[in-house]
């Protein structure tokens, strides 16, 4: 097959073989298990249980409440013990809500488990769909977007090809490669029914050439006469190729237009996991509970990749692989380009925690000081989005925000190459994150100002009608008594007349003979 | 446990603006050797005395704005500003000269703008053009090799002209000095000689003078590691080299008596420093991939039109300082096409 080349992307040492060269380890439930409410990119799940309640396996516990949300289950059996605040895997270290289970060690299914579906060909693609909803399935390839929201076909486009990312360009993460080496049927499976799902013709499954034994697990894996339609395609080792747009640009050569979705070109990509996940789901009734995590760096003792429940603390995996080396000093969820250091080791595995890294100083030093850009263009060599990342940072710096977004601020994937490289030492992609957010918060501020204009507006009209009606009615009012003042003729006369009646009245009586009393008043 | 938290990426960087800096440091010691080699050692004495006065400079100014001194020297970009100040300045300069160059160089072009990655212009340049058009008698005096060899000036008689503008008793700089292929290409055209008769000079080699060559290609050794090293992109060089070539090779063509040929252009003066070492300044030139080419295409050809027609007999600095001033214009019209954009720069 043709393969295509993205512009920029950097060789790095892929550090995998260190966390490959151990067995899969399946760790044993842990005694407490900590799921945040919120694990993918949307809404907070709305938790439908209360503290004291006994939960089993796969029972759903995190309800979802909005179509970009994705539901949470126990992992294991136990009891609820309180829906806490607690350190969750977040850049600002922060805690979050998070469902504590205290696990009996039954690691029991209840009766509430999702019908298995071996015959899921048979089956509606959006029954199929709904399934993933339920299991509660985001991407696992460290975004952690609802596949759901991915599955659902969009008008107006036709799937054809679906497009398993296996490429894992980032280094020390070895967890799908564990996953391709040790269940490439099983991932296949899923790459059936996912292709079923959104009526695709064909699957490329696309894995970089510096993994041959899953490369070759996965070609073994393919039926004679399933050939044609699975193809498993080994691509050149380059990060970030598995970035979803650079992959397809790798195996197609066009390009997902920018405001655009994989499925513009036919195409939709999942990472090797979550079909994994989606297959389980599908075929045995099982909500998305554990997931694979690569445990390694130049700080770990014995790195490894570990099957580990959802919630599972972080120190219980290094624990598992060894524990720490002396010295440690941070340790960081992803890989070393995008992840992030975590200020704690309490936070949980949650479903898109594919690998912890943990590093000591003289391996990750703290970066050098700040120098100012001397322009050298070498992030614009290696920028995989074909930006100036030089030019971006100077608006980012003098926050121009119309300007950098003109110069393509929304294309940036923040990959990290820019920053690798920048002989400066500038934090590039923080700049980027940091005129995105402004970005984001003035648009929500123009909208709230829209609203509030338009209330103003809206009250102003009203007391203006009010005001209008008002004088409308003064006006009519005054009309009316205007018409009023032109009757005082009739009530003069009304008036004369009775002076007259009472003056005619008066003088009869004078001729009348006076009474007694006046007489006698006189 | 608790952890110290930064941001990505957490891995060992690959550079550095002190490495970059150095690098391009050892990518000129083999054409300054090569200089020093033809024109004695007032090749080196400029070095050492500019690369002196440049960081003297630079620390001064870095104090003056209560920037953190040693850390600022460690980008080595004042000694780079100073060394090529040196080579572009004829070797026997006196000192009062480097010392006005560099502090133009240094205090004006650079920290007055704003200090490393803010400066509009290359300040190697603006103080070489400085002193070019204030001491027009002292820039035009530069040794030639066979005085030089007669003369035998030792390293302190060296260090002595130069600090004190005047030769060993018994020395004279006509003796010493002689005519550059540029110079000496100019005066002869206006003197009505054709391009042939004055190469035919048994001091010419192959294209320019030997000890012009021999500079050149070493300097172009230093460039092709800089390219290989990822210090420098091809863009600027090559198109500035290639325009050169190629403006010079079409008059050539029309008129090879009145016109000297492309090797000519391409071997003499600064243009092999000028395409490497000068105008690949990331500073000052144009930074996206095509504006980096029109930069180089615009140096070429300025370079090509001051030398022909202009009024000095090299055009490399003051080209490289023209072009300069359109950076920022080109910078804005050749932005490359974003992922997923269309040609016209709409998703």
């Amino acid at each position: 097959m043709q393969l295509h080349r993205f512009h920029g992307g950097l060789k790095l040492p892929d550090h995998k073989a260190e966390s490959t060269a151990r067995p899969l380890l399946t760790m044993g439930v842990p005694k407490f298990l900590y799921v945040p409410l919120s694990q993918h990119i949307g809404a907070q799940t709305e938790c439908v249980v209360q503290p004291g309640d006994r939960v089993t396996k796969g029972q759903r516990i995190g309800q979802a409440k909005d179509y970009i949300c994705a539901n949470v289950h126990a992992p294991t059996s136990g009891w609820i013990r309180g829906i806490v605040d607690h350190p969750v895997p977040h850049p600002s270290c922060l805690s979050a809500p998070c469902i504590q289970i205290e696990t009996d060690g039954h690691d029991q299914w209840g009766e509430d488990r999702m019908e298995p579906w071996p015959d899921w060909r048979e089956r509606d693609p959006r029954s199929l769909r709904e399934r993933v909803r339920d299991a509660g399935i985001v991407g696992m390839g460290g975004a952690a977007f609802p596949t759901a929201v991915k599955l659902n076909p969009r008008p107006g486009k036709r799937i054809h090809t679906l497009v398993v990312n296996g490429a894992e360009c980032e280094p020390y993460i070895s967890c799908d490669d564990m996953l391709m080496r040790t269940h490439p049927a099983a991932i296949l499976e899923g790459a059936r029914i996912v292709a079923h799902m959104v009526g695709a013709q064909r699957v490329l499954f696309a894995v970089e050439d510096n993994k041959p034994e899953a490369l070759r697990a996965l070609t073994d894996a393919v039926p004679g006469a399933e050939r044609d339609f699975i193809r498993v395609i080994s691509i050149p080792s380059l990060y970030p190729t598995g970035g979803e747009r650079q992959l397809i640009q790798v195996l197609s050569g066009r390009e997902v237009p920018s405001a655009g979705l994989p499925a513009d070109l036919g195409m939709v990509c999942h990472n090797t996991g979550t079909v994994k996940a989606i297959r389980d789901a599908v075929l045995h009734g099982q909500p998305l509970i554990s997931r694979i995590v690569t445990v390694t760096g130049p700080g770990i003792r014995e790195p490894r990749n570990i099957e580990a429940l959802i919630g599972t603390p972080f120190a219980d995996l290094v624990e598992a692989a060894g524990g720490y080396r002396p010295r440690v000093d941070r340790l960081v969820m992803g890989g070393p380009m995008m992840g992030f250091a975590v200020g704690d080791d309490a936070v949980p595995v949650i479903k898109g925690t594919n690998c912890l890294l943990a590093t000591r100083p003289e391996d990750t030093p703290p970066p050098g000081p700040v120098m100012p850009c001397i322009r050298c263009g070498e992030c614009t060599r290696v920028c995989p989005a074909n930006l100036l990342p030089q030019q971006l940072y100077w608006f980012a710096k003098g926050k121009d925000f119309d300007a950098i977004q003109d110069y393509g601020l929304f294309d940036c994937i923040e990959c990290g190459c820019c920053a690798h490289v920048c002989p400066s030492n500038i934090p590039l992609v923080q700049y980027y994150r940091f005129a995105k957010q402004e970005i984001w918060g003035r648009e929500k501020d123009r909208q709230k100002a829209d609203l509030a204009r338009e209330r103003f507006e809206f009250r102003q009209e009203r007391q203006d009608r009010e005001e209008r009606e008002k004088a409308e009615r003064l006006a009519r009012k005054k009309a009316a008594l205007a018409k009023k003042d032109s009757e005082p003729t009739d009530k003069k006369a009304a008036i004369e007349d009775a002076i007259e009646r009472a003056r005619a009245k008066k003088a009869a009586q004078a001729t009348e003979p006076p009474p007694d009393r006046e007489r006698a008043d006189n | 446990m608790r952890f110290r938290t930064c941001t990505s990426p957490h891995i060992v960087p690959g550079h550095s603006v002190g490495r970059l800096m150095r690098q391009v440091l050892y990518a000129l010691v083999p054409g300054t050797l090569a200089m020093t080699w033809f024109f004695g050692w007032g090749v080196l004495v400029n070095v050492v005395l500019s690369v002196l006065f440049a960081v003297m400079f630079e620390a001064l100014m870095v104090a003056l704005r209560r920037r953190p001194v040693m850390a600022t020297l460690g980008d080595s970009s004042a000694v780079l500003a100073g060394w090529l100040f040196a080579l572009a300045v004829p070797p026997l300069t006196p000192v009062w000269v480097l010392l006005i160059g560099t502090a133009f160089a240094i205090v004006v072009a650079k920290h007055l703008y704003g200090g490393l990655g803010y400066n509009p212009f290359n300040p190697a340049m603006v103080g070489y053009v400085v002193v070019l058009v204030s001491f027009p008698r002292e820039l035009s005096l530069w040794p030639s090799p066979e005085g030089i060899m007669e003369a035998s000036l030792t390293f302190w008689q060296t260090l002595q002209t130069t600090l004190t503008g005047r030769l060993p008793d018994g020395m004279d700089w006509d003796a010493i000095t002689r005519a550059s292929p540029l110079d000496m290409m100019r005066d002869s055209l206006v003197a009505g000689q054709t391009v042939t008769e004055v190469t035919r000079s048994p001091i010419f080699g192959s294209f320019s003078q030997t000890e012009w060559e021999w500079a050149g290609n070493l300097f172009l050794l230093g460039g092709i590691w800089l390219l290989y090293r990822h210090v420098i992109t091809w863009h600027i060089p090559v198109s500035m080299l290639l325009s050169l070539a190629i403006i010079a090779g079409v008059f050539w063509v029309f008129d090879p008596d009145q016109f000297a040929s492309p090797a000519f252009h391409v071997f003499s003066g600064a243009a092999i420093i000028g395409a490497f070492f000068i105008a690949t300044d990331p500073v000052s030139a144009a930074t996206t991939p095509r504006g980096r080419i029109l930069f180089g295409v615009g140096i070429g050809i300025l370079t090509y039109v001051i030398r022909t027609w202009g009024g000095y007999p090299d055009g490399v600095a003051f080209a490289v300082l023209l072009m300069n001033m359109v950076a920022p214009t080109l910078d804005h019209y050749t932005r490359p096409r974003i992922f997923g954009h269309s040609r016209d720069g709409h998703g």
